[in-house]
């Protein structure tokens, strides 16, 4: 999957940063260290955005394009912080089948949000998720955890409208 | 040493080899593309498959595939390189790679000089029979350094020579899978990184992927253009190099056949860079005297080499201040010929157009670096490679090979062997003791060979006493081992007052301006000494061997300069850095 570039503001806080220099600290000399670093950081900040992983590559001497490298190259480490309302869309083979391909694009085409970003308002994000094993609900997909099953491309409206 | 048995016949090979140095040892070629010796060995490309059986307690196990750049040879190991199986499998691989592969050979700058291309042709592989999705892709042309994507086949020389030789890892794999390129942090454009622009990468690359900004027509332009006086200079190791892009050997000098070519190019002059190497000998050991005696910022390190200088400024800006503030060779003969020359000749240095012709891609970028513009104007208009001057004689129909040696003009012909070696790792730095050594003694050198600082080592140490004084020297080539030797110096593990730092590996003979020679060719040779080679050989046969001696310089001092160091001295042919950090 390519990985759509952040498009969100960074809103970091001294805090947060402080406790990701602690990360940093705790693994320091470890080997393989970046990979909990990325994770502990993905925890603290939500997401992986340019100013993060610059302040990763200063402290433990990485360069900036292997750790993008591996940040690109993992699924679960993200780039963008999830919306407001974080819609993930079920791509697994069963939803797939029953048409959540159309159903992601219209959602897509309609928040005016290209899948695997946020809007830049930080209002939604869309995501597109391997199966998520409510295979019997198919197709199906979330916002914030709420499921929503057997849905059609004309439904999309109904489920935004309730989240403005 | 293991006993193995390679197509039949057996050998005797040493211990550790892979399957691909035991068939080098035994003379057989297996094609490689991802392999670049001691670079980069991670059998991904899978066109060195080979079918191996080993043997399992006293007898031999089973018949496998396994690629021969990585797979260790065992006793009493049999090999075969060359099956229907192989042939087969390494055209199916061939063809898959062709799949996502842009084959717009005809105007590729590496056609005929592509290790994709001449793999095809041998295996008879003529288009893919696979055809799909291509990789979506574009063209990173803000730099000199260009990358193309669409011709990219994935092979990661270029990343692990970032990455591993030149330690700087301005370019890896991004995303997985198809969707896989290779590329900066957030797909940034090459300019808007740490890059130094030392072009190792181009050379490491099997395809035409990764080339330098072409500048050539401007070049031709300038030439055919009567309003301008269109003048070249060549660096020390253009010589040792440009044989190969007319088919000689590696390490072939061909400094006469060169001068004879650019000649028929039309310039108006044709000049010798080795001069403008023994000018900066002369102001950059001057200047280190200076730091000696004053108590100036010590160690004074080089600063021809611009990769280098980008490296320092991004990588170790602490380190700004121990930079001479010599131009580069190349920078001081623009600067010479446009305000010494251009005055004496009573020309408008506007309308001259100063071209260097060097191995080098950073030399592109060092030409339109602030304060590099003596007469307002700048110093160099374009710096074009070795591999861009073959290009151009190329084009123009001149046969190379056939040439009668010529000279190069007056009054910049002359270039002394301090000069010509500047193009090795250690050159500049022997120069410099040449320089050093007598000026501090006060009588003529009886040996002028400083060979503790020769070699293609990537870093060495010395220590001369001069008189009453130690001068603690070292030197170092590629950025990789520069960083070591900084390292070194700020933990206070090394006591030196001068260091030479070339950026690429071996120094400029091995620039990244260089003829591009395949990995077959360089498993066998290295490049960095042969061509080094030929640079020691002129100054071994030359009569003028100390730069101080070149009287090309000393009428430079007398007729403009005044003497070594002055105020316009400093003017003209010295410049600043700019602290730039990291990200």
């Amino acid at each position: 999957m390519k990985k759509k570039l952040t498009t969100v503001a960074f809103q970091g806080t001294k805090e947060q940063e402080e406790k990701l220099l602690a990360v940093i600290e705790k693994h320091a000399g470890q080997r393989g260290a970046m990979m909990p670093i990325l994770q502990e950081a993905q925890e603290i900040y939500g997401y992986l955005p340019i100013e993060v992983q610059t302040i990763i590559a200063e402290k433990t001497g990485v360069s900036m394009e292997e750790i993008f490298g591996i940040i690109s190259f993992y699924a679960q480490f993200k780039l963008n912080p999830d919306g407001q309302y974080a819609i993930a869309v079920c791509l697994g083979t069963a939803c797939y089948v029953k048409g959540s391909g159309d159903i992601i694009e219209a959602i897509s085409q309609k928040l005016n949000v290209p899948v695997g970003s946020t809007s830049p308002d930080g209002k939604y994000s869309i995501e597109a998720t391997r199966c998520i094993g409510a295979c019997g609900l198919a197709p199906v997909l979330t916002v914030n955890g709420e499921v929503y099953g057997k849905i059609t491309v004309d439904d999309v409206d109904t489920i935004l409208a309730k989240y403005q | 040493m293991i006993n193995v048995k390679i197509n039949g016949k057996e050998y005797s090979v040493a211990k550790g080899s892979t399957v691909l140095e035991a068939a080098k040892a035994a003379h057989i070629d297996i094609p490689t593309l991802c392999y670049l010796k001691d670079i980069n060995e991670i059998g991904a490309c899978r066109l060195c498959l080979v079918e191996v059986a080993e043997m399992r307690g006293p007898a031999l196990g089973p018949w496998r595939m396994v690629t021969a750049c990585v797979y260790p040879c065992t006793e009493g190991m049999e090999i075969k390189t060359n099956t229907p199986k192989i042939t087969a499998s390494r055209k199916m691989n061939l063809e898959l790679l062709l799949s996502n592969h842009n084959q717009d050979c005809l105007s590729c700058v590496r056609s005929t000089n592509c290790e994709l291309q001449t793999l095809c042709r041998e295996y008879g592989v003529t288009s893919s029979k696979f055809r799909g999705e291509v990789t979506e892709s574009r063209i990173d042309d803000r730099s000199p350094i260009i990358r193309d994507n669409s011709k990219c086949i994935l092979c990661r020389r270029c990343v692990a020579t970032c990455a591993k030789v030149q330690e700087i890892g301005v370019i890896g794999a991004n995303n997985r899978g198809f969707d896989t390129y290779v590329g900066s942090s957030f797909g940034m454009d090459l300019a808007d990184t740490s890059c130094i622009n030392c072009g190792q990468c181009i050379v490491a690359c099997p395809v035409g992927a990764l080339y330098e900004r072409d500048d050539t027509d401007k070049v031709l332009e300038a030439i055919a253009d009567p309003t301008k006086h269109t003048v070249i200079c060549t660096a020390p190791s253009v010589r040792a190099q440009i044989g190969e892009c007319f088919g000689y050997e590696p390490g072939t000098d061909c400094e006469g056949k060169m001068v004879a070519a650019l000649k028929a190019l039309g310039f108006d002059g044709v000049y010798d860079m080795n001069l403008t190497a023994d000018l900066t000998i002369v102001e950059e050991a001057t200047e280190l005297m200076g730091r000696i005696q004053n108590n100036g910022t010590l160690p004074m390190i080089t600063s021809c080499s611009p990769g280098w200088i980008k490296y320092c400024e991004h990588y170790f800006p602490e380190f700004t201040e121990n930079l001479s503030t010599c131009k580069s060779p190349q920078q001081m003969f623009g600067a010479v010929v446009k305000t010494y020359y251009a005055q004496k000749m009573g020309w408008d240095p506007k309308d001259i157009v100063m071209v260097s012709a060097i191995p080098c891609t950073a030399k592109k970028f060092e030409v339109g670096r602030p304060d590099q513009s003596a007469a307002g104007v700048p110093d160099v208009d374009f710096a074009i490679t070795t591999r861009e001057v073959g290009r151009m004689i190329h084009k123009a129909g001149i046969n190379f090979r056939a040439l009668e040696d010529a000279q190069f003009d007056e009054p910049f012909g002359i270039g002394s062997g301090a000069g010509a070696i500047f193009g090795a790792t250690g050159g500049v730095m022997e120069a410099a003791l040449r320089y050093a050594a007598e000026a501090i003694l006060g009588k003529k050198l009886e040996k002028v060979d400083f060979t503790e600082v020769r070699g293609v080592e990537g870093i060495k140490t010395a220590s001369y006493k001069l008189g009453d004084l130690t001068v603690n020297v070292a030197v170092a080539s590629s950025t990789g081992m520069a960083k070591k030797l900084l390292n070194m110096v700020k933990a206070g593990e090394l006591d030196v007052q001068f260091i030479e730092i070339m950026g690429c590996p071996g120094g400029c003979v091995n620039g990244g301006g260089q003829p591009i020679q395949p990995a077959s060719v360089r498993m066998n040779m290295d490049l960095r000494a042969v061509r080094a080679a030929v640079l020691y050989n002129d100054d071994a046969n030359e009569t003028l061997r100390k730069s101080q001696d070149n009287l090309a310089v000393q009428k430079l001092y007398d007729e403009f300069f005044g003497e070594p160091n002055s105020h316009k001295a400093h003017e003209i042919l010295h410049t600043s850095y700019i602290k730039r950090g990291l990200y």
